[in-house]
């Protein structure tokens, strides 16, 4: 009598594919690590006597409580804030000692002197939406990113990558020790031709 | 003589259960390795606004967290919907930021003490005016390194 029973399935193989899974989920799920835009508070002791400077050489950007913007005291689209605020940094109007060699703005003598001395200030209302707040920081940020980027590509043209990238693999803590003080000194290069010089008024009170 | 073969009797073999440890072995690692531990739970709401020029904060232990928003609706019938500003476990006033941060910071290790970073996670659409008094509060304590957490995303996001 050959009474045929059904072959049991061997599931010998099974763990090697589960861990075969396993690993493959091991290797493609990145831990999320939360991101931000990273800025620094200024020191609380008052400066004795501020520093003069020209009325030029600040770009006023105010956030009312409606969450409208004036920048340069005209009612502006946050759309327009960086292409403004690249133009004002980038613009190099001075002289003498005061010219910028590697800006390519519209050396406009009305608008900033050179990146060094170019502030933007930023104010807000009490009233102003966090997120409002946080779209014009972005743009302002990206602002500075987009000349860096521009300046790290001149100075290293076969390096393929951009000032940003540069600074993501610089503050990766897989980064070796070597490539850290490579690039460390080619950001710096960048960082000192664009120095991010924001300065925050303490809010207005509801006017 | 003809022999009739019974047929195969219906019920299908037993599917062998040997590999479900595997499987729930698998299924262990793979959400013990996801999981975002967080320590506090959250007792405001927190959209967080986006922003795409970002920065990432790496290294969980140089990190004092500071949420800041409504409270969510299971708190709205005991605090109310004005935005508040939680500290670890608790609903806590502007003024206790400094002392929560001087403590977080007491509590670290001492190497850390001097590279720590506040990270604000604050819902997006809290008004400014907490936030700049918590500045103050960070700038009162001497911590200045400061994140403002965000989604990461475009910004024309914030204005829908």
């Amino acid at each position: 009598m050959a009474k045929r029973k059904a072959p049991e399935v061997n599931a010998g193989s099974m763990a090697d594919i589960a861990f075969l899974l396993l690993i493959f989920f091991l290797v493609t799920t990145t831990i999320e690590t939360d991101s931000g835009i990273n800025r620094k508070l200024p020191p609380m002791e008052d400066q004795i006597d501020p520093p003069i400077i020209r009325e030029k050489n600040i770009f006023t950007v105010v956030v009312n409580k409606n969450n409208q913007l004036l920048v340069e005291e005209s009612l502006t689209d946050i759309k327009d804030l960086r292409g403004l605020a690249v133009e004002f940094l980038d613009n190099g109007g001075g002289s003498g000692e005061e010219a910028c060699t590697y800006c390519q703005g519209n050396r406009d003598s009305r608008s900033s002197d050179n990146p060094d001395k170019a502030i933007i200030s930023l104010k807000n209302d009490r009233e102003t939406q966090y997120k409002v707040y946080i779209a014009v920081q972005n743009e302002l940020v990206a602002a500075y990113n987009e000349l860096r980027n521009r300046e790290f590509a001149r100075l290293n043209p076969n390096m393929g990558i951009s000032y940003v990238e540069a600074d993501l693999i610089y503050s990766d803590p897989r980064t070796s020790a070597d490539d850290k003080a490579n690039l460390k000194e080619k950001i710096d290069v960048v960082k000192l031709l664009y120095p991010q010089k924001l300065s925050e008024a303490e809010p207005s009170k509801v006017n | 003589m003809a022999k009739f073969n019974k047929k195969k009797s219906g019920d299908l073999p037993a599917i062998s259960t040997a590999s479900l440890p595997d499987i729930v072995f698998m299924l262990l690692f793979f959400f013990m390795v996801a999981t975002v531990m967080r320590d506090s739970t959250l007792m405001v709401q927190n959209t967080l606004p986006a922003a795409d020029q970002v920065q990432k904060l790496d290294k969980k232990d140089r990190v004092i967290y500071i949420y800041a928003g409504k409270p969510s609706t299971r708190y709205i019938d005991t605090y109310g919907s004005q935005a508040r500003i939680q500290l670890n476990d608790k609903f806590g006033t502007v003024e206790e930021v400094g002392a929560f941060v001087l403590a977080e910071r007491a509590a670290k290790r001492e190497e850390l003490q001097n590279v720590l970073t506040t990270a604000l996670k604050v819902d997006s659409d809290t008004k400014m005016g907490i936030i700049s008094d918590i500045k103050q509060e960070l700038r009162k304590v001497n911590a200045l390194k400061l994140n403002y957490t965000t989604r990461v995303g475009d910004y024309t996001q914030n204005f829908n």
